[in-house]
């Protein structure tokens, strides 16, 4: 199993009584909200915080992309890329995002991304999403074309990195005379590695098994119970088109804080994580799945599912569902162990900087995972497969 | 006697029609919120027209053909609809998104239509002046927002069971497809409304919070022979809000055009 940081970058000097006026933090809090002045230290301070994953013998460091928002301050995760690519050594970096249906030009990805890969050599890893639904009011990108547009501009980039250029492309969404990029990726065997982050779709998993892509497939932030049932599926997609999913193509994004004890895990965490919860992440239904961003089939489920967003959630929810590991480094070990051997994914995600969490907390976190926590999983697991071969 | 349904194939998609009422023939075209019922303001214009309501494309319980893109798409779908009942010429009625449409068919040709009436018609974008968000507010806000008399909102139901929950996505979907960008207008729209030469009548709520009253004189200034009535105290749906004044003014705009 390899081990990555992934990051949101929030705003965590977020006034969090916004609350009392907006309804979100998204798209319609006032970016008044923001103040440059704390923004830049943030920024300053989460980038050392990638690149201290990097000394702390990480696998690799993720970002993502989210836009006009309180929860995620990256909405060009290519700057970020760019910033990590030099100060780091070994990391992988991933950017998860790009939101590719929200693009006038998918060939400005192929080229930021085929960038990244030069600088870094090859330690580069690509993320390919549609975006929640929020981005499309913050984009006024149509989310009835959100699907159409996707696959289109996936078709393009995998050509443009793959193929010789120039060449013509004549899709419905997109149309060029002349694709022909330069730089070419580092990674050209036959592309970088491509991974589709998701928070749980039977066509996403049919989409990424197919033996044409046999792309990673990410489950974001959901209860470890949907990660077993979505994982499972993805390895009966494989089957029933002939092979054998891998470890490799099946990974799993989960907030995680580990402290000296259970008991001093959940005190530290608990106000951090119920901010990112109800804070960060708060959004009406409307804002989050905009018509056409679900089929029709899955809206009519999300519409009779007794759904619990804008509800209020507590830590020992997101623990009791397993959408957040929290303890000790003993219960953090046999927690993702058994997970692990259960349900078989090789890419583990943490984010260990949630919401509010401090610097000094962030750190902690980060080097008890570190020292006390990844040393172990990667014998036990690294053991169990030498042993299955 | 109540009105006839029939599933009308029309270029290949199958369109569900509501008819009803013996005269000259009066096509109605929906809003947003579709055409799954027989109103009340239906019931009074099919006692002096030959009123047809057909749901549009990718609504209700009419087919989505894959030509479906925009609202170009369904004027001309609009245009072939009365050369399929084979009509000489029609009094064209549309309402919000149906206005839109109305307004794009009138543009391309009035050979067969008669008159226009435009009731808060979508369709074009006038700086400064801001629209409701009809993507962003909850289902209750909306219902809220689109009349002006709250009683009437407090008594317009929910969806009664999945069917009709299904028809809400659907029309809300289509709706998305067709006006989410740029925001329920044709940028292009507003430079050929002069080309309409057929006596036009613009009804707008007073209190339409979705697209507000100064939308009607803007509508009324592009279209050479229109004249604008504003319904007081009245939302986005005078047909549904003020039905009574709504039927007699477009019968009575009817009558004194001919």
């Amino acid at each position: 199993m390899k081990f990555y940081m992934m990051h949101l970058m929030p705003y965590a000097d977020l006034d969090l009584d916004y609350d009392k006026k907006y309804n979100s933090a998204w798209i319609t809090l006032p970016n008044s909200y923001y103040d440059p002045k704390k923004g830049a230290k943030l920024y300053n301070r989460y980038l050392d915080e990638l690149e201290y994953a990097d000394q702390l013998g990480f696998d690799g460091i993720c970002v993502n992309e989210h836009h006009q928002n309180a929860y995620g301050l990256m909405p060009q995760p290519g700057v970020m890329a760019g910033a990590l690519a030099r100060r780091t050594k070994k990391v992988k970096i991933a950017i998860l995002g790009r939101a590719l249906p929200l693009l006038n030009n998918p060939v400005t990805v192929a080229e930021e991304f085929a960038m990244v890969d030069n600088i870094t050599e090859g330690r580069f890893i690509a993320g390919f999403v549609r975006g929640i639904g929020a981005e499309y009011h913050a984009w006024s990108v149509n989310p009835a074309n959100s699907h159409d547009r996707f696959h289109e501009a996936h078709d393009l980039i995998i050509r443009a990195w793959t193929e010789t250029g120039p060449f013509k492309f004549e899709g419905k969404h997109y149309q060029f005379e002349y694709v022909n990029l330069w730089p070419r990726p580092y990674q050209n065997d036959p592309h970088p590695p491509v991974w589709i982050p998701s928070q749980g779709s039977s066509e996403t998993i049919d989409w990424a098994s197919h033996p044409d892509r046999k792309y990673t497939y990410l489950q974001t932030f959901t209860p470890v119970a949907m990660l077993a049932k979505y994982m499972k599926m993805y390895k009966e997609k494989a089957e029933e088109q002939g092979y054998e999913a891998t470890e490799d193509q099946l990974g799993w994004s989960v907030p995680l804080y580990v402290a000296e004890t259970d008991e001093i895990a959940r005190r530290e965490a608990r106000e951090h994580i119920e901010n990112f919860l109800n804070k960060f992440l708060r959004m009406p239904k409307e804002m989050l799945l905009p018509p056409g961003y679900l089929s029709l089939k899955s809206m009519m489920g999300v519409m009779k599912a007794k759904s619990s967003i804008g509800m209020k959630q507590t830590i020992d929810d997101v623990i009791d569902k397993g959408m957040f590991i929290c303890g000790s480094p003993e219960t953090v070990r046999s927690k993702l162990e058994e997970y692990q051997k259960e349900i078989g994914f090789g890419h583990l995600l943490t984010l260990l900087q949630f919401g509010t969490l401090p610097a000094e907390l962030t750190r902690k976190n980060m080097e008890i995972y570190a020292n006390e926590v990844m040393p172990y999983l990667r014998d036990k697991t690294g053991s169990a497969k030498a042993a299955a071969e | 006697m109540s009105h006839r349904e029939t599933m009308e194939t029309i270029n290949g998609c199958r369109t569900r029609v509501m008819r009803k009422g013996r005269g000259e023939p009066l096509l109605f075209l929906h809003g947003a919120a579709g055409a799954s019922a027989w109103l009340p303001f239906m019931e009074t214009l099919s006692e002096k027209y030959d009123l047809i309501v057909p749901e549009h494309p990718g609504f209700g319980g009419s087919d989505t053909p894959d030509w479906l893109d925009n609202i170009g798409d369904l004027a001309y779908f609009y245009l072939d609809l009365i050369d399929h009942f084979d009509m000489a010429q029609v009094h064209l009625v549309g309402t919000s998104l149906g206005g839109w449409i109305a307004a794009e068919m009138a543009t391309r040709s009035c050979s067969r239509i008669n008159t226009l009436t435009l009731v808060a018609p979508a369709g074009i974008h006038v700086k400064g002046v801001e629209k409701g968000d009809m993507f962003m507010w909850s289902p209750e806000e909306t219902t809220r927002n689109l009349f002006h008399n709250q009683e009437i909102a407090a008594s317009v139901p929910e969806p009664a069971d999945e069917e009709e929950l299904k028809v809400v996505l659907k029309n809300k979907l289509m709706t998305a497809k067709l006006g989410w960008n740029p925001r329920m207008h044709n940028p292009d729209l507003r430079k050929w409304l002069h080309r309409i030469n057929v006596p036009t009548l613009i009804i707008w709520g007073d209190d339409d919070k979705l697209l507000p009253p100064a939308y009607g004189p803007a509508y009324r200034d592009l279209i050479p022979n229109s004249r604008l009535e504003v319904f007081s105290e009245c939302g986005h749906l005078p047909h549904v809000e003020k039905a009574g004044e709504f039927t007699a003014r477009v019968s009575q705009f009817i009558e004194g055009a001919a």
